[in-house]
């Protein structure tokens, strides 16, 4: 595991740049594992390079973390660009597991029976 | 949108960059431990994805017990490996490799928020450098299960001598594996699942 000064960004802009100056999405943020991907509804001209950006990488499900990765952003910068998205009706989520489940039995059977198959 | 993703389901998105189309939910699991212990390796091994890396930036309060971190800056960032497994074509499964250190526990919060647990990664070579992370997890309220990643010249120790050094709960599964091999880690993996499936089935 590798640390670095936030010199690497692979944007030229800093990242409070980008969202504006906006530290978080005035909602819950979408947690690293929630899937998303691009709404069929055509985006307007006038978004913003870094929100059609990440509409290009949407053309499938992602998690937030891999959208991420692709732009070379941090999540907490994509979280609230990905809730704006949202609101505009320009990405559509796929609910991951709420925090309140994390003992759903249902899943965890899902999760062992899919690892099992693997073996 | 459901139909177009019901017919994308069969294409070569299944295989690449796109989780299918048939997943309708995802869960994570995080990989805890040291530098050096294998977490990257172990997510390569069992991700369908070569394993990604994304920053997590981390304000200087959070970091202010590392010396190494340059003073004059405000924030720094710090690198998360995750990899993904797709179970039964309906689930995705994202592994999120989670540096142990303490100055890393600020990008703990915010990953660990909905994880299933987590699997803590131990080099038998150095116990004391996994300390950290089993304090965090322990912290974090967050349920685990241990794997001794073996390598080359690893000192043998006994699981009752292991489970002292590391202070482990009696329930708390312990398993070895070498980080290389697909299946080892996909067994350690299993383990976990069951003993956090035992656990929400007994609460």
């Amino acid at each position: 595991m590798t640390e670095r000064p936030d010199d690497r960004t692979t944007s030229a802009v800093r990242p409070y740049v980008i969202t504006g100056g906006r530290a978080d999405a005035g909602v819950e943020p979408l947690s690293w594992e929630s899937l998303v991907m691009a709404a069929e509804t055509a985006p307007p001209a006038t978004l913003q390079p870094e929100h059609r950006t990440i509409l290009t990488h949407c053309q499938g499900l992602l998690s937030v973390a891999e959208v991420s990765a692709h732009l070379g952003q941090p999540p907490s910068v994509v979280q609230v660009l990905l809730a704006d998205l949202i609101g505009w009706g320009l990405i559509v989520t796929r609910p991951p597991i709420p925090p309140a489940e994390r003992a759903d039995v249902t899943m965890l059977r899902k999760v062992l029976h899919g690892l099992e198959s693997r073996l | 949108m459901a139909s177009k993703a019901a017919s994308e389901a069969s294409g070569a998105l299944s295989s690449g960059k796109y989780v299918n189309s048939s997943v309708a939910g995802a869960a994570k699991i995080m990989v805890v431990g040291p530098l050096g212990v294998g977490k990257t390796t172990f997510i390569g091994t069992v991700s369908e994805i070569k394993p990604l890396s994304t920053e997590a930036v981390m304000t200087q309060a959070g970091a202010s017990v590392d010396v190494t971190v340059d003073q004059a800056k405000a924030t720094t960032t710090v690198a998360l490996d995750f990899g993904r497994m797709t179970l039964d074509g309906e689930l995705v499964l994202y592994l999120f490799g989670t540096p142990g250190q303490q100055r890393f526990l600020p990008a703990w919060r915010d990953l660990a928020r909905g994880a299933l647990g987590a699997l803590a990664l131990v080099d038998t070579r150095d116990l004391t450098a996994s300390f950290d992370a089993l304090g965090h997890l322990e912290d974090l309220g967050l349920p685990f299960a241990v794997a001794v990643n073996v390598f080359p010249g690893s000192p043998v120790h006994s699981d009752g001598e292991l489970r002292a050094a590391l202070d482990l709960l009696p329930e708390t599964p312990l398993v070895s594996c070498d980080a290389r091999d697909e299946r080892p880690s996909v067994l350690a993996l299993i383990a976990l699942v069951r003993h956090l499936l035992l656990a929400a089935e007994s609460s």
